[in-house]
């Protein structure tokens, strides 16, 4: 048994074929979506990619929020469809008020690009089951505008309910409280800066600690 | 035609990179007194139609959701 995932294509999405590629390798069905397309074509979750939607125009992810598919992906999500949001894929599911807090230009203002070493620090969400709490990981960051930012208040909350999901081993960006990831309340959406999708072969990534995502949304789903 | 001026600025408390970019930029090319600096963005807003009430709470509504994100930034809205 098998499972479908959508990947969504925005104008200006990078990494959707790596997405459906790192989707594949770990046993699921990738099925492309359309951000014109307001259908989700019944698939059993949805990946958002990364890239810059609309050229990052206004803020990144502030327009693609608005992509006729957002108006069936954020009400689905709501109730419980699994939705992985990666580096712009997260900044959206911000801007959507699905995710709480928002990214913002790196603390240092350099775009960087490297392998970042991570902690996960949550294995209770759909996507991290695969992955042991505490387990450090590699995988590669390449982001300008990733700094994790939310009130004071927001940040004690997703720590005290086991919200952040991953942190980064030396904060790369200027992220509050060194938080790559995060989870919604459900634990079924969840937004990260690095990429998986990129460390799922040793031939082309760094390691192959990010093919656990698309194992874990497998066996959630399976054993649904 | 009526114009409608957004100004969308970083809250306070966020941290403006940009902006201390630009402080750095200013000390070396001799402006010594700049202190601080603080970018945003400035929306100038053709209006269709008459200035009114209405029309300005449209906007403000177009405002906090599409051109400022009210996680990080606040704006001011005035007619120009």
């Amino acid at each position: 048994m098998t499972a479908r995932v959508g990947v969504v294509t925005f104008p200006g999405s990078l990494d959707d074929r790596d997405t459906a590629r790192a989707v594949r390798l770990a046993g699921s069905e990738p099925v492309a979506l359309w951000h014109g397309d307001p259908d989700l074509h019944g698939v059993d979750a949805v990946v958002l990619p990364g890239g810059f939607s609309y050229g990052d125009y206004l803020r990144g992810g502030a327009i693609a929020r608005f992509a006729p598919i957002m108006d069936e992906l954020v009400p689905a999500a709501r109730a419980g469809l699994p939705v992985l949001g990666i580096c712009n894929g997260f900044q959206v599911l911000c801007e959507s008020h699905l995710l709480p807090g928002a990214l913002t230009r790196n603390a240092g203002l350099h775009f960087v690009c490297r392998p970042q070493t991570l902690r996960v620090e949550s294995e209770d969400t759909y996507w991290t089951g695969d992955y042991a709490a505490g387990q450090e990981i590699v995988l590669p960051i390449k982001h300008g505008e990733g700094r994790y930012v939310a009130d004071p208040v927001t940040v004690a909350g997703l720590e005290a309910d086991g919200r952040v999901v991953l942190r980064y081993v030396g904060n790369p960006n200027g992220s509050a409280g060194d938080i790559a990831a995060v989870a919604n309340e459900a634990g079924n959406v969840v937004g990260l800066m690095p990429h998986p999708e990129h460390a799922t072969d040793p031939i082309t990534g760094p390691s192959t600690d990010g093919l656990p995502f698309f194992t874990s949304i497998l066996s959630r789903l399976v054993a649904a | 035609m009526a114009r409608v001026v957004v100004e969308v600025m970083l809250k306070p408390e966020i941290l403006d990179p940009q902006g201390q970019a630009i402080v750095g930029a200013a000390h070396r090319l001799g402006f010594p007194h700049v202190g601080a600096v603080r970018q945003g963005k400035r929306f100038e807003i053709e209006l269709d139609g008459e200035p009114d009430e209405a029309r300005l709470a449209e906007i403000r509504r177009m405002a906090e959701t599409l051109l400022a994100n009210p996680v990080i930034e606040d704006f001011e809205l005035r007619f120009d």
